[in-house]
C-alpha cells in the first residue's frame, strides 16, 4: 500500500500546485466534520433487503448460456515436476467438456504481482500452468469442465499425475537461518534503527527479553472464491468475480492475456467477505484460460479445500520483543525484531513490526523484518496483515513489562505516550489512545482486576483480565474517479468501481454523498462493482472509505462548478462563484445569505437538462507525508479458565476505538465486532497445520480448521471516542481491519492474570495451559 | 464423487438383500458417508437408504431401552425416557456435531462414522486404513488429536463419537442382522483396535445391519453425565471425553461404575481397569485418582498428543468428583 502511496506521491511532487488543498498540511478541514446530517447516523445497509432476500448475485450465481463448471486437481508435492499425467479417464467420463493441463493451456504472461505495480493485482509472479514445474504443494496441475459441476468435481478424480520431487524449502525453522531482510516492507524501511538499543536494553533497569511465535491462518470467507466468465465474440473478455480489486484485476489480467485494459471488464457487485483475501489467484486466470480453449463460459467456484490450497493467507512469524525501561516506567529501548515465512514469489512480509514503529516513545529503537522463503501458496493480506499479530508479540511484551514493574498496564501506557511519531517525528494528525483507554477501563470495570495473577477463582475457573493497544494505519489510495450524476428530479447517483465486501461501503458512501450535495439519502444512489465505471481503489488497507469520499468530495466540487455555469442570470445565484455557495436542502445557497438558493430540480429544470454529470480525481494523500496519521483502540478482555482441563472462554470483551468520526454506528459497530471475533480466532482456535514433511496443509477444511463458533464469542462491547480527524476526509478513518489488532495480545493477558502462565505461541490452546 | 446407484429400503429383508451385493453401503442420515464420497475416500457402487427403518425408541417393561437404529440423534438425545434414566447419553449426543448434523444423523450411522484424522481425509498423504500397507502419515505428523490407548504402529487414529461413548459406558448392545440371520455384540466389542488392519474398523459382517441399539436396564445411571474438552467451545471432536456413571452408597462407597473415555482410542474406551479399582473402594479423590492413574497406565503418547493423557486423568477424575458430590 505504501509502495502505491510513495509512487503516487512522486508523481505529485512536480505537480503539486494542482491539487486541490483541502487536504494539505494547513488546508481547511472537511466542513461535512462539525455537521449533522445522514453521517453519524445508524442508516441501515442499502444492500440489506436485496442480500435478506436473496436476490444479491454473488459471482458464483451469475447466469450464462451454455455454461461449464470448472474442477481443479492440486499437486501433492511442493516442489518438481510432472512427470507423467494421465487424462485419458477424465477426457472420457460423463459431461467431460476439456481438460487442460499444461499441455494445452495458452500460452499466457506471468501475473503481475501485487506492489510490483500500482495497478497490480496478483498475489504471486508465478507463471500459472505453463510448464511441468510444481511450486507449492496443492498447485493447480490440470482443470476439467464439465456440464455440471458434478461431472467436473467427478473426472478430476479421474486424473492421475505422478511427479518427479525436488527438495522443498517447507521448514521455518530451516529456512529461518537463511532469513535476508526484503527490499522493504509494503515500501517502509525493512530496519529502522534509532540510537543503541541493544546497549540500551543491556544497561537498562528493567527489561523484557521475549520470542512470540504466531501460525499460519488461512481464509474463510463464508463465500469460497469464485468466478463466472467468457469471452464476447468480439474478443473482449468478461469476468464476474469476487474480489477487492477491480481495476487492478483488469489491468492484471490484460497483461496476463495480452488484451487491452478496455477489452476487460470485471464485475463485483457483491463480495462475501474478503478479509484480504479476494485478489487474483489461480482460479481466475485458469477458468479464463479454460473459457478460451473451450469458447464456453465457465464457472468456477473453489471448494473449501481449494480455497486452501489455490488462495494464502497470513503466513507465520516469529519475533522477538525486547523493553529495556527506566525506573519511571520509560523505555530506554525498544526492539521488534523477526521473521516470517513468503515465498519467492510474492511481497507480504507480514508487517508485524509496524505497531512498533508508531506506538510509544523510547529512547533507542531497533525494529527488523526478515522472509524465511518457503515453497507454499503465497501468502497473502490477511485482516490487519502485520499488526495483528504484531500487537500480540509487542502487547504482550508490554504488559509482562508492567507486571515485572509492579505497574497497571494501562498506567505504564500513559508514562510511554509519545508526544510525537517516534520514528517519523511527525505531529499525530489525531491520537486519542489513552482517552480510549480511559473510556474502556471505567466501562470494562477494569479497577476491579487484580494485579496479582491466580486471584480470582469461580469453582475450576480462574478469571482473569487483560488489556491491550490496537492500532492500524491510516491509508487513502490515490488513482480513483468518481462520477456524480444528477438529475433534474434532484437525485443523485454516485458511479465509481469501488467494492462491497459486507462493509458498508454503499451505505456510508451514499450517507457521505447525501451529505456533500445537501439531499435526503433516499435521493443518492451509489454504483459500484463493475470496471465500466470510473476507476476505484482498492478495498485494502481499511482505506476504502476515505479514498472514495475524497473522491466524491472533489467530483462535487466540480459539480457545483457546473451547475453554477447553468443558472441563468435571473436565478438567485446568479453571479457566483463555487467558493460562495454550499450544497443544502436539495440546491445551491449562499453561504451566508439565505435567501440566495436555488434547488437542483430548479436549476436543471430552468437550464432545460435532464442531468448534469462531473467527474474527478481525488486529490493525492499528502496527508501521510505530512502527519501521523493512525487509529488506535483499547482492547479488554475476560477470561475464564479451567484448571481442570486448560480450556478457556472468553467471558467479556470490550473494544474502545479512536478511529475518527464513526460514520455509520451500525457497520462500525459490526465491524469492529468482526474483526474481535476474528482476533478470537487468531488468538484461541485457529492454525492452519502446515505439514513440513510435504508443504502440505493437513486442515483443508472448516471441520478441522477452529474458526470461533457462537459459544466461542460472547457479547462484545464496542465504544469509540468519535474524535474526527481533521486531517481526513470527513474526520474520518477506515475501521475495517483495527478490530483484530490487539486482540492476540489482550486474551493472553488476560490468561496471564487469570493463571499467572505467559503463553508466547498462538493460538493459545488448551495443551498450552495444563 | 463416484457415480453409485441408490435404493431406499422398505424393509429390513429388502435391506439386507441389497446390502448383500458387492461395493454395497448402508446409509443413514449421510452426514459422515456422504462428506467421504465426495472426498472419493468412500466409493460404494450401490447406496441402500435405510432411514425407513427402525425409527421407533420402545420402553421395555425392565426399564430398558431399545432405539432402532434409524432413529435420528435429535430424536434419541430430546427422548423423555433418555434424559430421566441416562442423561449421560443425551449429553453426549448433544455435545456433538452441530443442530442440523444431528437432525439428520442416525444412531447407526452415528456408531460406524470413520475417524477424523486429517490425514485420512487427505488422499496425498499415506493412510493405511484408506490404502492398507501404505504407511501412515499421522504417527511422525500431525498428531495432536490422535490415540494413547490401544493404537498400533499401523494407525494412531481415534473414534470421533460422542454418543458411542456413553453407549459404551452404559454397556449398551448391538441387534445386527443380514440376509442370514441375527445376532447381538456388546457394543464396547462391535470396534476393532487398529492393530495390523487398521482398514477393518468394526467386527461387521458383511452386508450386515445395524438395526437397534439396546439399553439394559442400569438405575444407577440416572447420575450420570458426560464432559467433552475440545478445542472450541462447540463443533470439535473431542480430545478427551469422559462417560460415567456412578452409584454411591451411602456411606460414601462406590457401589457401581461405569466409565468410558472417548478421543483416546481407535474405539470407544470403556475404562474397565479404572472400574476395578473404584468398585468397593471409597468415592473420593485419592480413589480417583489412582483409578485414572490404573486406566491410563499403557497410554503411549506420541509427539503432539502427550497432554492428553494428563487431561484424560484430571478430566475423569473431576467428572467422578461431580457425580460424587451430586450424590452426597
Amino acid at each position: 500500500m505504501t509502495t502505491i502511496r510513495d509512487a503516487a506521491q512522486k508523481v505529485m511532487q512536480t505537480a503539486i500546485g494542482l491539487a486541490p488543498e483541502r487536504w494539505l498540511p494547513g488546508g481547511t478541514p472537511d466542513p461535512l466534520i462539525g455537521r449533522h446530517g445522514a453521517i453519524g447516523s445508524s442508516v441501515p445497509r442499502v444492500d440489506g433487503p436485496r442480500k435478506v432476500r436473496g436476490e444479491a448475485p454473488f459471482a458464483a450465481e451469475i447466469p450464462a448460456g451454455n455454461m461449464t463448471y470448472a474442477a481443479l486437481v492440486f499437486s501433492t508435492i511442493a516442489r518438481g515436476h510432472i512427470a507423467t499425467l494421465d487424462t485419458d479417464a477424465a477426457q472420457t467420463a460423463p459431461g467431460v467438456v476439456l481438460v487442460m493441463t499444461y499441455r494445452n493451456a495458452p500460452r499466457m504472461a506471468p501475473p503481475a504481482v501485487f506492489l510490483s505495480d500500482p495497478r497490480a493485482a496478483g498475489a504471486s509472479s508465478l507463471p500459472v500452468m505453463q510448464d511441468d514445474a510444481i511450486h507449492w504443494n496443492g498447485e493447480p496441475v490440470a482443470v476439467i469442465l464439465a456440464e455440471t459441476q458434478e461431472q467436473a468435481d467427478h473426472a478430476a478424480t479421474l486424473v492421475h499425475v505422478t511427479y518427479t520431487r525436488e527438495t522443498a524449502s517447507t521448514s521455518f525453522e530451516h529456512a529461518a537461518t537463511h532469513a535476508h531482510r526484503p527490499d522493504n516492507v509494503l515500501g517502509e524501511p525493512a530496519v529502522i534503527e534509532i540510537g543503541n538499543a541493544e546497549a540500551a536494553l543491556a544497561e537498562a533497569a528493567h527489561k523484557i527479553d521475549r520470542t512470540y511465535h504466531t501460525p499460519r491462518y488461512s481464509h474463510a470467507a463464508i463465500e469460497p472464491h469464485a468466478a463466472t466468465v467468457w469471452w464476447e465474440a468480439d474478443g473482449r473478455l468478461v469476468v464476474h468475480d469476487a474480489t477487492q480489486m477491480l481495476n487492478g484485476t483488469r489491468w492484471t489480467l490484460a497483461g496476463i492475456f495480452g488484451l487491452k485494459e478496455e477489452q476487460v471488464r470485471i464485475l463485483s457487485p457483491f463480495v462475501g467477505g474478503g478479509f484480504g483475501g479476494k485478489a487474483l489467484w489461480n482460479h481466475q486466470i485458469l477458468a479464463i484460460a479454460a473459457s478460451r480453449l473451450s469458447g464456453r463460459p465457465v464457472r468456477i467456484a473453489l471448494s473449501r479445500e481449494g480455497v486452501f490450497r489455490v488462495s494464502g493467507g497470513r503466513t507465520t512469524t516469529r519475533q522477538r520483543v525486547a523493553l529495556g525501561a527506566r525506573a519511571d516506567g520509560t523505555l530506554s529501548a525498544l526492539i521488534h525484531t523477526g521473521t516470517a515465512a513468503m515465498t519467492a514469489y510474492n511481497n507480504c512480509p507480514e508487517q508485524f513490526s509496524f505497531p512498533a514503529r508508531h506506538l510509544y516513545a523510547a529512547g533507542s529503537f531497533k525494529l527488523e523484518q526478515k522472509v524465511a522463503d518457503i515453497d507454499m501458496v503465497a501468502n497473502t493480506f490477511m485482516r490487519a496483515p502485520g499488526e495483528s499479530v504484531g500487537t500480540f508479540a509487542l502487547e504482550s511484551a508490554i504488559d509482562e513489562l508492567a507486571a515485572d514493574m509492579g505497574l497497571d498496564p494501562i498506567d505504564l501506557r500513559r508514562r510511554i505516550e509519545p508526544v510525537k511519531d517516534p520514528t517519523s517525528g511527525h505531529s499525530f494528525s489525531a491520537r486519542h489512545l489513552l482517552d480510549a483507554y480511559a473510556r474502556g477501563a471505567e466501562r470494562f470495570g477494569w479497577s476491579a482486576r487484580s494485579p496479582t495473577p491466580r486471584a480470582r477463582r469461580e469453582g475450576e475457573w480462574l478469571v482473569g483480565m487483560g488489556v491491550a493497544t490496537a492500532t492500524y494505519p491510516y491509508y487513502r489510495m490515490p488513482g480513483g474517479t468518481a462520477r456524480i450524476t444528477l438529475t433534474r428530479a434532484g437525485h443523485a447517483c454516485v458511479a465509481m468501481a469501488s467494492h462491497e465486501m459486507g462493509m458498508g461501503t454503499a451505505t456510508v458512501q451514499v450517507q457521505a454523498t447525501a451529505d456533500r450535495l445537501g439531499l435526503p439519502i433516499d435521493h443518492v444512489t451509489f454504483a459500484y462493482g463493475d470496471t465500466a465505471l470510473p476507476p476505484g481503489t482498492i478495498a485494502g488497507g481499511s482505506s476504502q472509505t476515505a479514498s472514495i469520499a475524497a473522491t466524491v468530495t472533489a467530483a462535487s466540487e466540480k459539480l457545483v462548478s457546473a451547475l453554477l455555469k447553468l443558472v441563468g442570470n435571473d436565478s438567485p445565484l446568479a453571479g457566483l462563484r463555487a467558493g460562495d455557495v454550499e450544497a443544502r436542502d436539495g440546491g445551491l445557497g449562499h453561504r451566508t445569505i439565505p435567501d440566495r438558493f436555488e434547488s437542483y430540480v430548479s436549476i436543471l429544470s430552468r437550464a432545460n437538462r435532464e442531468e448534469v454529470s462531473a467527474e474527478a480525481e481525488a486529490p493525492m494523500p499528502l496527508e501521510v507525508q505530512k502527519y501521523a496519521m493512525h487509529s488506535y483502540g483499547a482492547q479488554f478482555c475476560e477470561v475464564r479458565v479451567s484448571t481442570v482441563t486448560g480450556e478457556t472462554r472468553v467471558s467479556r470483551f470490550l473494544g474502545s476505538f479512536d478511529t475518527g468520526r464513526i460514520l455509520n454506528p451500525r457497520t462500525a459497530a459490526s465491524q469492529f465486532r468482526g474483526g474481535i471475533i476474528m482476533g478470537l480466532g487468531l488468538a484461541l482456535t485457529e492454525e492452519t497445520l502446515f505439514d513440513e514433511r510435504t508443504g502440505r496443509i493437513i486442515n483443508a477444511s472448516l471441520a478441522e480448521y477452529h474458526m470461533p463458533v457462537h459459544l466461542d464469542v460472547p457479547e462484545i462491547d464496542v465504544i469509540w471516542t468519535d474524535s474526527p480527524d481533521p486531517r481526513a476526509p470527513l474526520g474520518a478513518h477506515g475501521i475495517g481491519e483495527i478490530g483484530i489488532t490487539g486482540v492476540g495480545a489482550a486474551v493472553a493477558n488476560a490468561i496471564y492474570n487469570a493463571t499467572g502462565r505467559r503463553i508466547r505461541d498462538l493460538p493459545i490452546t488448551l495443551d498450552k495451559l495444563l | 464423487m463416484t457415480p453409485f446407484s441408490y435404493a431406499r429400503a422398505g424393509d429390513a429383508a429388502t435391506a439386507t438383500r441389497l446390502g448383500m451385493g458387492a461395493g454395497a453401503k448402508y446409509l443413514g442420515g449421510g452426514t459422515n458417508l456422504v462428506d467421504l464420497m465426495r472426498e472419493t475416500i468412500e466409493q460404494p457402487d450401490s447406496l441402500v437408504d435405510v432411514t425407513g427403518l427402525s425409527r421407533t425408541i420402545e420402553e421395555r417393561d425392565d426399564g430398558g431401552l431399545m432405539i432402532g437404529a434409524a432413529v435420528r440423534n435429535t430424536a434419541v438425545a430430546e427422548h423423555r425416557a433418555v434424559r430421566e434414566r441416562y442423561p449421560v447419553l443425551a449429553r453426549a449426543i448433544l455435545s456433538g456435531a452441530s443442530g442440523q448434523i444431528r437432525n439428520m444423523a442416525t444412531v447407526g450411522g452415528n456408531i460406524l462414522q470413520r475417524t477424523r484424522c486429517p490425514y485420512f481425509y487427505d488422499d496425498a498423504a499415506r493412510c493405511n486404513k484408506r490404502t492398507p500397507g501404505a504407511g501412515c502419515d499421522a504417527i511422525d505428523g500431525f498428531n495432536r488429536t490422535h490415540a494413547i490407548l490401544g493404537a498400533s504402529p499401523a494407525c494412531v487414529a481415534t473414534h470421533p463419537s460422542d454418543m458411542c461413548v456413553a453407549l459404551a459406558a452404559l454397556g449398551a448392545v448391538v441387534h445386527l442382522g443380514n440376509a442370514t440371520g441375527a445376532r447381538t455384540l456388546p457394543l464396547v466389542d462391535l470396534h476393532r483396535l487398529p492393530a495390523g488392519r487398521p482398514e477393518v474398523e468394526t467386527l461387521l459382517e458383511p452386508g450386515e445391519l445395524i438395526t437397534a441399539v439396546e439399553l439394559p436396564p442400569l438405575p444407577c445411571a440416572v447420575r450420570s453425565t458426560y464432559r467433552k474438552v475440545r478445542d472450541r467451545a462447540s463443533y470439535a471432536f473431542a480430545l478427551v471425553s469422559v462417560a460415567a456413571v456412578l452409584d454411591r452408597s451411602a456411606d460414601g462407597m462406590v457401589r457401581d461404575v461405569r466409565l468410558a473415555l472417548g478421543g483416546v482410542a481407535h474405539k470407544p474406551w470403556r475404562a474397565f481397569a479404572a472400574e476395578a479399582v473404584l468398585r468397593g473402594r471409597p468415592a473420593d479423590e485419592a480413589v480417583f485418582r489412582a483409578a485414572a492413574e490404573a486406566e491410563l497406565a499403557d497410554a503411549a503418547p506420541l509427539r503432539d498428543n502427550g497432554f492428553k493423557v494428563e487431561l484424560a486423568r484430571r478430566t475423569m477424575v473431576a467428572v467422578l468428583n461431580d457425580l460424587a458430590g451430586e450424590a452426597a
